[in-house]
């Protein structure tokens, strides 16, 4: 395996988008190599890396400046919005609960997914600002990947910047991690790929000329420099599952909750980097 | 019966197959368009190599988001600055960049920016000085996934 | 609703070189990508990038759909006198922004 930072090497253009046949015969290609791979399991937790690891110096570059990174205009927006009262009849801003996000959320994008009593089943971040926007707020639920949605959860999860990953992991969402890590480890899709065969047994490699990283959700939601625009986690896993030929789950379905809980705890200890940048 | 077209309706379908014919060319800058492009800016004045500094990186993972900065060496005075720097592409579909115009209050010629790169092409910049001296440099890139002509 | 993030520095020394960063929510729309059904996304693109200094222009820059989304430009100035940067994006569609920053120069 070959661990940190990508070497740059010239293997020539590519510029044709990722899902046109060259770039399949090149991933079918790989599948079929990776089926007589033997199953290696979870990366030892040593060895594990953020994304931002396997990136170029300029777009880590572009990370790491507060005034240069674009995800953190719409952490900015978020935090106009966490202000402004919510049209509805209670009228009400997130602010006027949860007071200065600095302090209240704190901690919190680093331990979501999680487990809602009154609905007993796990919420995403995104689902937990939807959810309190319908049901504290009264208000018109935020659309999926809407910018107001964006910018939010944006804001809430640069309060956990820099700390520590930490799912809780309980009686009560213990199904829900084993089913992500079900997800994780099961072949899907046209390709016939399962999630580990790339990211556990084959990171630091190179698939279709891109570095595969660990896939650890380090730093959602994030730019990413292919969508022009930050995004979420549930953007990303269902661009992975078209890419891998499979029917993407819709936006907030609990397969890619759980699948989220799995990668949070796989990726727990890690300190949180968002809004990362990411190519 | 044979009909006869008049010479005015003769050049009107002429014109109009030529305007199909612009509408169906795909959408690609040449290095002889971004040589015009370049003419344009600096109109017969000749070009020397040097005292600009390019900084792009070799090869980006993205072509939508290119960091890029671009230097003149230059005491930045009143009677010795740089008055303009100029980024052209070849291969993107149009070959203009970005236009900078300095003086004397910048202090220092150097702008930074990101670009998107569509292929894997040259990128040339050039520079004004109020001598009225051009100096330029140009950079490789290589682009691993395009920027410009992906499909919404 | 655009956005923007704005970093200069709140002091400098009378004849320093200051650094200034800009960055604007913007699709800058290229105007050569196609919808689903073929049809062309006609541009929509930011401009003109001016920064005046007390009132005088200090950078200009004419940006074309070359430029990458979210535009970020970093330029200098030398710190005269104390007083406010403006930094002005002007574009397609009436698309027009202007964010001040203080400067107080010693």
């Amino acid at each position: 395996m070959a661990p940190g930072r990508a070497t740059r090497e010239n293997w020539g253009a590519r510029s044709r988008p990722l899902l046109l046949p060259g770039w399949w015969l090149g991933v079918a290609l790989c599948a079929s190599a990776l089926a007589s791979v033997a199953v290696a399991g979870e990366i030892p937790n040593a060895q594990r890396r953020s994304g931002s690891e396997f990136m170029s110096p300029q777009t880590r570059a572009m990370q790491d400046d507060d005034t240069a990174n674009p995800g953190l205009l719409w952490v900015l927006e978020g935090e106009t919005l966490w202000s402004r009262k919510a049209g509805g009849a209670a009228g009400r801003a997130c602010a006027d609960c949860h007071g200065d996000a600095r302090a209240s959320m704190r901690g919190v994008a680093a331990r979501h997914p999680a487990f809602d009593a009154g609905r007993r089943r796990l919420l995403s971040l995104e689902q937990r600002i939807r959810a309190c926007r319908t049901d504290r707020q009264q208000a018109p639920p935020l659309a999926w990947e809407s910018r107001d949605l964006l910018a939010l959860t944006a804001y809430v999860a640069r309060q956990s910047r820099g700390l520590p990953i930490q799912p809780v992991i309980d009686e009560r969402t213990r199904p829900f991690l084993e089913g992500g890590r079900a997800s994780f480890e099961r072949r899907q899709g046209q390709l016939n790929l399962a999630c580990s065969q790339c990211h556990d047994e084959n990171w630091g490699r190179r698939l279709a000329g891109n570095l595969v990283p660990q896939a650890h959700p380090t730093g959602y939601p994030l730019y990413r420099l292919e969508w022009q625009s930050l995004g979420s986690l549930q953007r990303r896993l269902r661009n992975c599952l078209v890419g891998i030929r499979a029917e993407p789950y819709d936006y907030g379905a609990p397969e890619l909750v759980d699948l989220e809980l799995y990668l949070m705890w796989r990726a727990r200890g890690m300190p949180m980097e968002a809004p990362a940048v990411r190519p | 019966m044979i009909r006869r077209f008049s010479r005015r309706e003769l050049l009107l379908a002429a014109g109009a197959g030529l305007a199909s014919l612009v509408v169906v060319r795909p959408a690609r800058a040449t290095p002889e368009a971004m040589q015009e492009a370049i003419r344009k800016v600096a109109g017969p004045a000749r070009i020397n190599r040097g005292r600009v500094k390019l900084e792009l990186p070799p090869l980006v993972e993205n072509g939508n988001v290119v960091p890029l900065a671009v230097g003149v060496e230059s005491p930045m005075t009143e009677a010795d600055h740089v008055r303009a720097i100029h980024v052209f592409t070849e291969r993107n579909p149009q070959p203009d960049v970005l236009s900078v115009r300095l003086g004397p209050r910048a202090g220092r010629a150097r702008v930074a920016t990101r670009i998107r790169l569509a292929h894997t092409q040259t990128v040339v910049a050039i520079g004004e000085l109020s001598d009225g001296s051009w100096w330029s440099d140009s950079a490789d890139v290589v682009v691993t996934l395009a920027a410009c002509l992906e499909e919404a | 609703m655009a956005r923007a993030m704005v970093s200069v520095p709140a002091r400098a020394r009378r004849g320093e070189i200051i650094e200034i960063k800009a960055l604007i929510s913007h699709a800058m729309e290229t105007g050569h990508r196609r919808t689903q059904d073929g049809s062309t996304i006609p541009r929509d693109i930011i401009r003109l990038f001016v920064c005046t200094y007390n009132g005088t222009e200090v950078f200009r820059a004419d940006l074309h759909p070359a430029i990458a989304a979210n535009p970020f430009i970093a330029f200098s100035t030398i710190a005269t006198e104390s007083g406010t940067l403006a930094l002005h994006w002007t574009g397609d569609n009436g698309f027009s922004v202007t964010e001040s920053a203080a400067l107080v120069v010693e």
